[in-house]
């Protein structure tokens, strides 16, 4: 397909010393560490965004966190860029590498290192999953919050990288929120500790600054995380409303009326569709917008909660109230939404847009979103969190078509900066990556691009950390 | 003097002419924490105060956009007229420093300031979405925004937060609010000594009851709060908030569990207000004094370990919030900076931090944890990117910056 986005030109100096960088790469890895051979490199050209891909000068699996340190020394001194991977579910093409790249896996330090219910906290290595903490400490009674989609795979070296949030971080907030302390390592294989068991930083709060960075300032090697004792009981409650700007407003008076649900996603009509084909969730066919809402607590306060927020969207002419009725029922209804990208992605290419908006902006947002890809001739399927104002507009279109492609990109951007323009953001929690790199100066000015990039060239300053990423390509400082 | 810029250009303005001539400026608020930090070069005092007032207040979206210099009351009365509030409960430093004046909402910020609910709901810094500030080269910046999802590049809005005026100058604030819980209600267990109260908050905290404050006031200092009214013994407190029919099967459901640590007994909405308010602002230590008094980070766990093993050497007292892991300690005499924070490595880290101490003591005592060399030197590089000419109270938090 087309490529609009461009890469930074490879650093001919490395390509030209491939073979001795390899050589010396074997020195400081084991075996089993170091992958180089053309056709092993093919798995790690690419990440979740599908649509760019460059195979990298070799890839890189450490065990320890020593053994990344060696890799990072030697890349810092010969002027190695070097891309941070954790499983590769990136959807903004974080971890896409380039030629002149050695990708850094974490899919080796995938052990849980010590769980501590005293203080309520998990120390893991960068590559262990996302969901395999809550999975470690649940039958204890606990569970990590923070609960990407990718959840099963993504990792929580990642999910720091990207800031990453998930459903129901409406109440819990997201990874910065539930973030004690890391261990990582300097761009010139320094071992730094920031953070640990005890709130707050000591001095600046760089644990806060390195969180979302999207691996320009480090690379995380373990993570202190906070634990939170399960709630008593869960229930996912579906609304039917006739229109999305019906169901948009309930989200605001919800909000609005001083309860917190502990999620509140939203499924337009294409969405539904896709997603009870795939999941036989039992989500109704026969409206144009969905809620799930999900309240917790003790059965009395649940339905106590209940009862407020049906009274709210009966004000707002929902059709259809279905409250799960068993764990099954209610896990179904999770499954339904959270392989909503998956299940899309069987019946066409999509690119998954990620943009805020303040929730008074919700209906206005979904109305011009279609406005655009109709202009454009494509469909959108919107699923997203409601209560936080994450949109994630799905534009699908078809990738062998050249043409198509180009298109949705085109409309992807139009939504982005109708974000933005909306008093939003690009990006809730999917990060900048290259996708929305060149759209950074419609939500910042020149001074405000001028002081990240400084901040970030205090720890790398020769932009060798995931140099692609985040920051338009021109403009930068030169080094 | 103060310097008191009615406008981000004026503000902009004194720090381009601080800048190019060599002067240093000391950002500040109230000025209620005055004293505090590491002495300075000498700075002038540059204050928020004369940009005030609320800019964009949503209550439906649970959003506001704040002046940097506003009251910190005009803020809470507003976010009260809407039963929201700020959920990390900011405390007030008046009474433990003996300074006079308000409060603003800047300062909050860039102190990090957050109350007993901060173990669980977050540190101010979890609730601000945005800002603006003027760095220190004079130029505008704006940081984050207003919405509560945003990855949208590097999160300046942190590094902002609880830098104490030492990267910037604040000139606008946007944070997230929360409803006001519509009932809050206390569980005490009575007569537990520290490593006691220590197990009992642990095991509280791993229930389903969603506890929002945890604080344990041992002998010495329980008479201070609610005016004498908690009952007999050491005081272990645990705070529930929410609609109150839940509160209420909560309260039960942890009295009970509590009682197998010892005598449990409840204070109804009012009172309970008032006992967080004093444990937020540090009652028992709004003493009068200079003595020195730390505010200690460390795990929950090993609170009271640090507080046994120091009482061995030094005359302190101390009471816990957080689950043990907020330590507010005043010492008798020497500040035994050194041994105090001897004891926080052995113990596993965290950070001590001198709130106060008097003149000549707190000339020759870091009142931040002295960082290690690889981070100290890192916050120094981060300092020189926002602030090159190292105009803003060079110092105050340590060594370079």
């Amino acid at each position: 397909m087309s490529e609009t986005i461009q890469f930074l030109p490879p650093r001919q100096a490395v390509l030209s010393r491939r073979t001795a960088i390899i050589a010396d790469l074997a020195d400081l890895l084991p075996p089993d560490c170091l992958v180089h051979e053309p056709r092993e490199l093919v798995p790690f050209e690419t990440d979740a965004f599908v649509a760019y891909r460059r195979v990298p000068l070799a890839v890189v699996l450490p065990r320890t966190t020593a053994e990344v340190a060696a890799v990072m020394k030697y890349c810092h001194r010969y002027g190695v860029p070097v891309v941070p991977r954790g499983a590769g579910t990136s959807l903004s093409g974080g971890a896409i590498p380039q030629e002149d790249a050695v990708v850094l896996g974490l899919s080796k330090m995938s052990r849980i290192l010590e769980v501590d219910y005293a203080n309520r906290t998990a120390t893991v290595q960068a590559g262990v999953t996302n969901l395999s903490i809550s999975e470690t400490v649940g039958a204890d009674g606990f569970f990590y919050a923070p609960d990407p989609s990718s959840q099963l795979a993504c990792t929580i070296g990642g999910n720091i990288g990207m800031n990453s949030g998930g459903a129901h971080c409406l109440k819990y907030g997201v990874t910065t929120n539930n973030l004690l302390g890391v261990k990582m390592v300097l761009v010139d294989g320094t071992v730094i500790e920031l953070g640990g068991k005890h709130l707050d930083a000591a001095g600046y709060d760089l644990l806060g600054l390195v969180c979302g960075s999207e691996g320009q300032l480090g690379i995380v090697t373990e993570a202190t995380v906070r634990l939170i004792a399960k709630p008593e009981g869960a229930r996912p409650v579906l609304f039917g409303f006739d229109t999305s700007e019906e169901a948009g407003s309930c989200v605001a008076d919800v909000i609005g009326s001083g309860i917190i649900p502990v999620a509140i996603e939203f499924m337009d009509k294409p969405a539904i569709e896709i997603c009870e084909a795939f999941a036989h969730a039992g989500y109704p066919l026969d409206v144009g917008a969905l809620l799930i809402v999900e309240v917790e607590g003790s059965e009395a306060e649940m339905d106590a909660m209940l009862k407020e927020i049906v009274e709210i969207a009966g004000r707002h002419g929902v059709k259809t109230v279905r409250e799960s009725q068993s764990a099954m029922e209610a896990a179904l209804i999770w499954k339904g939404r959270k392989s909503a990208f998956g299940a899309t992605g069987r019946i066409a290419d999509y690119i998954c847009m990620d943009g805020t908006v303040p929730l008074g902006k919700l209906s206005y947002v979904l109305k011009k979103t279609s406005e655009i890809t109709d202009s454009f001739g494509l469909r959108v399927a919107n699923v997203f969190h409601a209560g936080d104002g994450n949109m994630h507009p799905l534009i699908l279109f078809n990738a062998n078509d050249p043409e198509d492609a180009a298109k949705a990109e085109a409309a992807g951007n139009e939504i982005l900066k109708l974000c933005v323009d909306a008093g939003g953001c690009l990006t809730g929690e999917h990060g900048v990556g290259i996708e929305k790199r060149d759209l950074m100066r419609h939500q910042y000015s020149e001074a405000d691009l001028a002081q990240q990039m400084a901040v970030r060239a205090a720890f790398d300053e020769g932009w060798i950390l995931n140099p692609s990423k985040v920051f338009p390509l021109e403009g930068r400082p030169t080094t | 003097m103060t310097l008191i810029p009615t406008s981000e250009v004026d503000a902009a303005y004194i720090i381009r002419t601080a800048a190019s001539g060599g002067k240093k400026l000391a950002p500040c608020g109230g000025s209620t924490r005055a004293g505090f930090g590491n002495s300075t070069e000498p700075a002038e005092k540059m204050s928020s105060r004369g940009l005030s007032g609320i800019v964009d207040y949503e209550p439906a979206e649970m959003v506001m956009t704040v002046k940097a210099g506003t009251p910190l009351l005009e803020v809470e009365a507003a976010l009260a007229a809407n039963r929201q509030m700020m959920s990390f409960e900011p405390m007030d430093h008046r009474g433990i420093m003996g300074t006079t004046g308000e409060p603003t909402i800047g300062g909050v910020f860039a102190g990090n300031i957050s109350g007993p609910r901060r173990f669980v709901g977050g540190a101010a810094r979890d609730s601000l979405l945005g800002i603006r500030f003027v760095n220190g080269k004079g130029e505008l910046i704006r940081a984050g925004g207003r919405v509560m999802k945003n990855v949208t590049g590097l999160d300046l809005v942190k590094l902002l937060a609880g830098s104490h005026g030492t990267l910037g100058f604040l000139t606008e604030v946007t944070f997230r609010v929360l409803p006001m819980p519509q009932t809050v209600e206390t569980v005490v267990i009575s007569g537990l000594d520290d490593a006691e109260a220590a197990r009992a908050m642990a095991a509280a905290m791993a229930l389903p009851v969603e506890v929002s404050g945890a604080a344990h006031l041992p002998a010495s200092v329980k008479g201070r709060f609610i005016g004498g009214g908690l009952p007999e013994g050491e005081a272990t407190v645990l705070r529930l908030e929410g609609l109150s029919a839940s509160v209420a099967v909560r309260a039960d459901k942890l009295a009970d569990a509590m009682a197998a640590f010892g005598p449990v007994s409840r204070i109804a909405m009012d009172e309970s207000q008032a006992l967080w308010r004093e444990i937020r602002d540090v009652h028992p230590y709004a003493d009068g004094t200079r003595k020195p008094l730390w505010r200690v980070s460390v795990a929950p766990s090993v609170g009271h370990q640090l507080v046994a093993a120091l009482r061995l050497e030094a005359g302190i007292d101390a009471f816990y919030d957080w689950q043990g892991g907020l330590v507010w300690m005043r010492m008798e005499a020497d500040p035994e900076a050194e041994l105090l924070r001897r004891y926080i490595k052995a113990l596993g880290g965290g950070h001590a931090t001198l709130m106060r101490a008097p003149d000549a003591v707190q000339a020759s005592t870091p009142a931040f944890e002295p960082q290690p060399d690889a981070v100290a030197l890192l916050s120094v590089r981060v300092k020189q990117a926002l602030d090159p000419a190292g105009i803003f109270s060079p110092g105050k938090m340590g060594g370079n910056f």
